[in-house]
């Protein structure tokens, strides 16, 4: 084991765990905005109590985004100080006005909307929600200029060895981070719209279960009342609302995520063309596009690998737009690579002694192979998902089925998968460059780092293992507490949200307890 | 003028951590009180609750302060972080636990989830502002640093006398702050307690923080830095004075001036240098040496001089929406979440 793998593990995990909340956090805050506003137009009572349920989960959610992103604005010092020394210039700029424009509107903001219900006028208190989750999507952008110029440097000089930032404004409109940054925020969107699908779906087919709901011959819904306020006939509105809302969003994120992937796959083929003959295992020229190829895909010389399926054109499509453009594969990029990069790490003591090792420019491929199609295939099988259960929500609820409320609450996971499929693809592709060069003939010359080159000399490789099974353990305790929370929470209903609805007569005047107006609306 | 850039950079971080440590210093004091002033549940509640809307809001200038030495200072970033690469780890983990805690522990009807929660926010408050505290002393006072910027001397190279001096500085001002602040933004026999606590505590509390800017002062500083200290000194007697004469504000505006004066005395002393290195002056990361170009820095003043004001009016807001005094009866009964 080497030190540079670990770091690599842990930034790998810790990033993939951080984008685990991230977007819920920012596809429900945006949901969850639109339902408030919906009750501040229209005073109805399903907005509020879908406001206030969605909104809890969100911040169940939401602390775990905040406590997990700590560990990342600090990652880049921990362990890859060369890496820091080698960009700082320019990459620390969009992660300090991501933290200065974005994190403090984001965390202020989302104070006073939590312990603001009642105390602040209804306007700013619907403001504040608004303030706060487009700061979230605000925060998106920047970091993904940030990333985006790891992948596609543009803006700058070389100058003393490191990377100088030249032009901003080439930074900030980088069409990599444009897309990139599209396709993300339909990504989040995918998540939630599964997220609100799946949960009242559970829903509608828990109140047919405990027989408050049935259905005519038709198979139209009879919404029944219940003893408590809590599952009444609002509460059926309550989540069949949230399930044609959450089918919708999906589908209709689905087709952005299509569109802006579409617009990637063509920049890719140009930026990082290695990243999308890995994520094809296209092997030699041409212009089919492989559905599935087996084959020893991780080897080196690719020879061994045969598609099975494959459509012809596809590939010229997808990079060129027409059917008839030959791609380069591996066997012609590779060349290509070792004359323009070199074959062996170069010598010089930031590789330590990983100087002069000899340089694999082709990622892993089974990971850009299957991570591509997974990001697409969960994205697709969701979106597909979602219009079946429009069609049956139809009807005003869902059939009686257990096997369909698992899948449905099961479904929840599949644009999870998607997204971090999605991720994992966009940086291991990037491999063995930490920073990417810029292929482009006008494009600066000599800004890419190797990622052998990135790790923080000083740092042993005991503290690294150390942080490691720390930050893993850690992790995978507060994602078990955290599906408990959201679970008990869910389980709960709109009551867990609105405790008040709990009580069994809504006509003696008021919630019990404390009743002056000192006491806090919302406290913790 | 773009000569000046680093140093006006150097002040503006400077200025953030002054920022952060005013504020999260009385949510991280109000943390370890949890565990060390508060007896019954429904008083650890009126303290998480003075704090409740606006602890993250604070947090954020630790990010900020960090994101910006990445921005401004690329050199210092990477060798303090990886340098002190242990003490951060823990602070990570620390400020996670800390966070979950504050939303989680009210989420669950019971004493067991609440006692876990509770732990988690002491030692969690604890640990961060004992490794900021060392963090901090130690980029003023030296770690053993090669050319390059990295660490000589293994995993604990950086655990000495200054790293604690640090960490007692930070841990003992965020518990005074705290019982300051509580004193402010509580009411009823909560109150008078924090109050007392508070009267006996200070005498002490302020030692370290005002020894180790004594320290850098002798080290390098200059008249200034030591018009700085003098007033850190006498902030901190007048804030004691106030206090016991039951001026609350003054007492807690005298710590805050203490506060900044005596960090004012510590970056003051050690400007130019960022981060000294132990093992030779030549090493040393300076405003000069460490700093990101002057296109960058431009760049960023022109955000901050936007952003920073528009922070300090929200986040001023806001304390004013929550300026109301949290007692006991403000705190609504606990309820449990019932599976339907
Ligand atoms: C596409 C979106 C996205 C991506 C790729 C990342 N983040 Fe993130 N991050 C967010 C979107 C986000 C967010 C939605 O804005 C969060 C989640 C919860 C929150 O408070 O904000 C957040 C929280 C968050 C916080 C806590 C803010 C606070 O205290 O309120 C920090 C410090 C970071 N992130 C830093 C990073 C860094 C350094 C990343 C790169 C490695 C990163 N994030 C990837
Ligand atoms: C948008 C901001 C991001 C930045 C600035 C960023 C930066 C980095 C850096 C510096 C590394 C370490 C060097 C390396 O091994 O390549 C890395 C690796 C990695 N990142 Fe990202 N990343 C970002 C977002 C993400 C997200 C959101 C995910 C996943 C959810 C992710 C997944 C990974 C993975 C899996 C690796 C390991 C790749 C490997 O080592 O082969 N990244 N990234
Ligand atoms: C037809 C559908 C899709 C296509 C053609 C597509 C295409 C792409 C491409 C080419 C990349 C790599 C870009 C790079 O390396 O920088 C990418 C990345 C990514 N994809 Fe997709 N994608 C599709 C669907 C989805 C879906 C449904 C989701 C999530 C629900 C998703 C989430 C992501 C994420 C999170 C990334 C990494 C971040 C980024 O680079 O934007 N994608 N996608």
């Amino acid at each position: 084991m080497e030190a540079l793998e670990i770091a690599r593990w842990q930034f790998g995990i810790t990033t993939v765990y951080h984008f685990l909340m991230v977007p819920l956090t920012i596809g429900l805050g945006l949901l969850v905005a639109v339902m408030q506003t919906l009750w501040f137009r229209t005073g109805q009572e399903h907005y509020l109590r879908m406001t206030k349920f969605w909104g809890k989960l969100f911040l169940i959610n939401f602390i775990m985004g905040v406590a997990t992103g700590l560990v990342q604005e600090f990652q880049f010092g921990l362990a890859w100080s060369e890496y820091s020394r080698f960009v700082g210039d320019v990459f620390g700029a969009p992660l300090a006005m991501e933290a200065l424009l974005a994190f403090f509107v984001e965390s202020t903001f989302l104070g006073l909307w939590i312990f603001g219900w009642q105390r602040l006028p209804r306007i700013l208190h619907l403001g504040s929600l608004w303030a706060a989750v487009l700061a979230s999507v605000f925060s998106a952008y920047f970091i993904i200029v940030a990333n985006s110029w790891m992948q596609h440097p543009v803006g700058v000089e070389l100058v003393d060895g490191r990377a100088r930032m030249v032009d901003a404004w080439a930074v900030f409109t980088n069409n990599t981070a444009l897309v990139a940054f599209t396709h993300t925020v339909f990504g989040a969107l995918a998540v939630a719209g599964g997220f609100l699908l799946g949960i009242a779906w559970y829903h509608l087919w828990k109140r047919r279960r405990d027989g408050l709901d049935t259905v005519d011959d038709d198979g139209a819904v009879i919404i029944g009342g219940a003893s408590t306020r809590s599952r009444g006939v609002i509460d059926h509105r309550v989540w069949l609302r949230s399930a044609r809302i959450g089918a919708v969003v999906a589908l209709v994120s689905f087709a952005g995520t299509a569109v802006s992937g579409d617009l990637q796959a063509k920049l890719m083929f140009e930026q990082q063309p290695m990243k999308m003959a890995a994520a094809e295992a296209a092997c030699h020229d041409g212009t089919g596009f492989s559905v599935l190829s087996v084959g020893n895909l991780g080897s080196q010389d690719c020879d061994d690998i045969v598609a099975v399926f494959e459509v012809p054109g596809l590939l010229s499509f997808l990079a060129n737009g027409d059917f008839t453009t030959e791609v380069k594969g591996v066997n012609t990029l590779l060349p290509e690579y070792q004359e323009k990069y070199g074959k062996t790490l170069p010598d010089d003591p930031i590789y330590g002694e990983r100087a002069g090792m000899t340089i694999d420019y082709l990622p892993v491929m089974e990971v850009t192979y299957w991570g591509f199609r997974i990001m697409i295939g969960f994205g697709g099988l969701a979106a597909f998902a979602a219009l079946v259960a429009l069609w049956i929500l139809r009807k005003g609820t869902v059939p009686e089925s257990r096997w369909l409320m698992r899948l449905a609450v099961f479904g929840i996971l599949a644009p999870f998968g998607a997204n971090s499929a999605g991720w994992i693809f966009t940086e291991m592709g990037r491999q063995p460059f930490v920073v990417a060069p810029n292929p482009d003939p006008s494009g600066i010359d000599g800004v890419f780092m190797f990622t052998a080159a990135a790790v923080s000399p000083g740092v042993s490789l005991a503290e690294l293992v150390f942080s490691l099974i720390a930050l893993t353990l850690v992790y995978a305790v507060l994602l078990v507490v955290e599906v408990k929370l959201l679970v008990i929470y869910v389980r709960g209903g709109v009551a867990s949200a609105m405790p008040e609805l709990a009580e069994k007569h809504d006509d003696d005047g008021g919630p019990h307890g404390k009743d002056d107006d000192d006491v806090l609306a919302f406290a913790y | 003028m773009t000569d000046m850039l680093p140093t006006l950079w150097f002040i503006l971080i400077a200025v953030l951590w002054t920022g952060y440590l005013f504020l999260e210093g009385f949510d991280l004091g109000v943390g370890m009180l949890m565990k060390l002033f508060a007896r019954t549940d429904r008083e650890r509640r009126v303290l998480l609750n003075t704090v409740g809307p606006v602890w993250d809001g604070n947090e954020v200038w630790l990010v900020t302060a960090v994101g910006a030495t990445l921005a401004a200072f690329p050199l210092w970033y990477a060798s303090l972080l990886s340098t002190l690469y242990l003490p951060f780890v823990f602070v990570l983990l620390a400020l996670i636990f800390r966070a979950v805690a504050f939303e989680y522990r009210g989420k669950m009807n019971s004493e067991r989830w609440r006692g876990h929660w509770d732990r988690a926010i002491f030692l969690g408050s604890f640990t961060s502002a004992a490794g900021i505290g060392a963090a901090l002393a130690l980029t003023t006072t030296g770690l053993p640093l090669n050319e390059n910027g990295d660490r000589v001397g293994g995993p604990f190279a950086w655990l000495t006398f200054d790293a604690l001096l640090g960490a007692a500085a930070v841990v003992l001002f965020c518990l005074a702050h705290a019982l300051a602040f509580l004193v402010l933004k509580t009411d009823g026999p909560i109150r008078e307690r924090a109050r007392r606590l508070l009267v006996r505590l200070l005498p002490f509390a302020l030692v370290p923080l005002l020894f180790w800017a004594a320290k850098i002062y002798v080290a390098g500083g200059t008249v200034w830095t030591g018009l700085a200290l003098l007033l850190a000194v006498a902030a901190a007697a007048a804030s004691w004075f106030a206090e016991r004469s039951s001026r609350d504000g003054w007492g807690f505006l005298w710590l805050g001036v203490a506060l900044a004066s005596s960090l004012a005395c510590i970056f003051g002393s050690v400007y130019p240098v960022v981060l000294p290195s132990t093992i030779s002056e030549a090493f040393n990361l300076t405003v000069v040496n460490a700093s990101s170009s002057p296109y960058t820095l431009g760049l960023m003043s022109i955000v901050a001089a936007l952003g920073v004001p528009l922070v300090l009016a929200y986040q001023g807001w806001t304390y004013w929406v929550f300026r109301k005094r949290v007692t006991e009866q403000s705190i609504p009964d606990a309820h449990s979440v019932i599976p339907l």
